[in-house]
């Protein structure tokens, strides 16, 4: 019976995973093919002048841009599937690599980010619902409510020009000191170029967990069993930690990890303000510079990601919530 | 004088203020609107002799680096910003009430909606952003189009959900049994229903719809490098931070947090008013 309904829903997480794949792979080659920005131009550039016709002529067929659509997107698709996502025009390599190696540093930076902006959040709700209506709350809330409309890239410049600009306690941008080999990058210099990017990142993120935390201790408060707690005499921490904690825990866990797909737009605006060479600088170019090969394979890579964090939500509730691995609570 | 003007004030019920609140964002929203809309272009022009003044009375936000002066380029790209926050929030809302009722047509529907609505939300908004831009060939027009096609899921998700609980209510099965088609019943039985959530959801779109139409500026997609957007003002003003000129960044940020703001502000309070479930809480 348990093994069934395992079984039921893999199998229901695989077909809608493979579902929104193919329409976001079909879609978005749809979108690209019908763009009038013309690949040739773009991959050529400045050289056009010195590339006869014949030669561009060469391009498009070596490309297969003289195919038909269908033909053009049954060749990519299974390419694709094969593992080969094509070459980035920009830089010259495997779309693969491109997308490993910046996700990487990508994924350092919004690792930081997405833990700290978690602590934070949780804490300032769990205080915010602990002193609901008082003067605390009044301004976490009034603070959250000021987040949620601070355009993130806004919030890096002022970041870069307290720390960098005027007290230079920092560096005005990437990954690690310009000149120096990769290898001999020190872990502090690392730390250093990545701490204003993940804080403005982290900045941003604890609005939502915060304003969230915040409703749930203040419904749990208010609940029957809490009530009986504070009869009995119970307040404070110890009310927290015996019935709060748990009944907020994991919806904050789980809220923060569907956070995914905000947590990789905050990323893309946080990596163009400090220049940080991440995925999210790479969408970019990929953008402006009529990359489609890697601007797809970027599409793809980040429905996943954002996949895997609703997946690990969902998860999180059907595995540690005692009610629902019982299937009490549908 | 001063003591009874305060008394007056905390003899305000709460519907009184929300009332208040509502009027005051209104009133501001306005006036930001309007002065960035009667701006000539005469005040937008280059003066190279008062480049790079810091703020004072004659220039309260400064000028930037060709003299232009940053109070009206600022509000002129607020109005901007209004203008596609409208246009988007207008059709996203449209979309989201026709694919609301069309989930209540039946199962088979609902699933397709529920499927449209993950389909969105499964790729960060920037990429869908940057996408679409790409496709329409970048411009202003695919900024707008990706804008207003984008909004909607969120808002559709909230109508769906009550939707459905309206279509088991009561009144809409007599009026079934009584043999109304399904067109009468959502116009008379369903819609009047939903108009308070569509209103709150308008009004809650602008804020996201301006700050991604800023982050997506920004980033260098859509409007031409000397269109006066908030986006494009804080991209340029990337480049002259090291030379220490912060009023290029600080102020018309500042203004479109202000803005996006007062529209949180609005719809929330909107919502206080209009909605009792929430009235309530917050």
């Amino acid at each position: 019976m348990r093994f069934k309904r395992i079984s039921l829903y893999v199998v229901k997480k695989i077909v809608k995973l493979v579902s929104l794949l193919l329409t976001i792979c079909i879609l978005s080659f749809l979108l690209v093919s019908y763009s009038p920005i013309d690949p040739v131009q773009t991959y050529v550039g400045a050289d056009m002048m010195r590339v006869s016709p014949e030669q561009q002529e060469n391009i498009a067929t070596y490309w297969g841009l003289d195919e038909s659509r269908t033909e053009q997107f049954l060749s990519w698709g299974k390419a694709v599937l094969e593992g080969n996502l094509g070459t980035s025009l920009i830089y010259r390599d495997s779309v693969a690599d491109v997308i490993a190696e910046r996700f990487l540093a990508s994924l350092v930076l919004m690792g930081f980010a997405w833990v700290l902006s978690g602590i934070f959040g949780f804490l300032l709700g769990i205080v915010a619902g602990m002193r609901e209506g008082t003067i605390v709350d009044r301004i976490i809330k009034g603070y959250c409510f000021l987040l949620a409309s601070t355009p993130a890239f806004w919030l890096g410049l002022l970041l870069l020009m307290l720390f960098s600009v005027s007290l230079g306690w920092f560096p005005v941008g990437l990954a690690s000191p310009a000149g120096i080999l990769a290898e001999d990058v020190t872990f502090i210099e690392r730390v250093r170029h990545l701490f204003l990017p993940a804080l403005t990142l982290s900045i941003v993120g604890v609005a939502n967990v915060a304003l969230h935390t915040r409703q749930k201790l203040i419904e749990v408060l208010q609940s029957e069993f809490a009530r009986f707690a504070k009869a009995k005499g119970e307040n404070g921490f110890s009310l927290l930690w015996r019935h709060g904690l748990r009944n907020i825990s994991l919806p904050a866990i789980s809220l923060h990890f569907a956070s995914f797909g905000e947590l990789f737009g905050g990323a893309v605006l946080a990596e163009q303000v400090f220049s940080y060479p991440g995925l999210g600088q790479a969408v970019v170019q990929a953008g402006l510079g009529g990359d489609v090969p890697l601007l797809l394979g970027i599409v793809l890579f980040s429905t996943l990601f954002v996949f895997a964090g609703n997946l690990l939500a969902d998860l999180l509730y059907k595995l540690i919530d005692p009610r629902m691995r019982k299937g009490e609570v549908q | 004088m001063i003591e009874r003007t305060v008394k007056q004030s905390n003899s305000c019920n709460l519907r009184q203020r929300t009332l208040v609140t509502i009027i005051i964002a209104f009133i501001l929203l306005i006036g930001i609107i309007l002065s960035g809309a009667l701006i000539g272009p005469e005040k937008l022009g280059v003066n190279l002799q008062l480049r790079n003044i810091p703020p004072s009375f004659a220039h309260l936000f400064g000028t930037d680096w060709l003299g232009r002066d940053m109070l009206a380029r600022t509000f002129k790209g607020l109005a901007l910003s209004f203008g596609v926050g409208l246009t988007a929030a207008c059709i996203s809302t449209i979309i989201a009430l026709v694919l609301s009722l069309l989930s209540s047509v039946n199962k088979a529907m609902d699933a397709v909606i529920t499927w449209l609505i993950d389909l969105f939300l499964s790729m960060p908004h920037i990429v869908i952003l940057i996408l679409i831009s790409f496709a329409a060939g970048g411009g202003f027009k695919g900024v707008v189009i990706g804008l207003a096609l984008t909004h909607w899921p969120s808002l559709t998700r909230l109508l769906r959900a009550e939707v459905l609980q309206l279509k088991n209510m009561n009144y809409v099965a007599v009026s079934k049994s009584l043999g109304k088609s399904r067109l009468w019943i959502a116009r008379h039985h369903i819609l009047p229903h939903l108009i308070p959530q569509l209103i709150v959801g308008f009004v809650l779109l602008f804020p996201h719809a301006i700050l991604h139409e800023a982050a997506i500026t920004f980033l260098g997609f859509g409007l031409s490098a000397e269109a006066p957007a908030i986006g494009i003002i804080l991209s340029e003003s990337m480049r002259y931070l090291a030379t220490g000129m912060w009023w290029l960044a600080f102020f018309p940020g500042l203004s479109l947090l202000a803005m996006v703001g007062i529209f949180d502000l609005l719809g929330r309070n909107i919502r206080r008013l209009i909605d009792p479930f929430h009235s309530q809480k917050l």
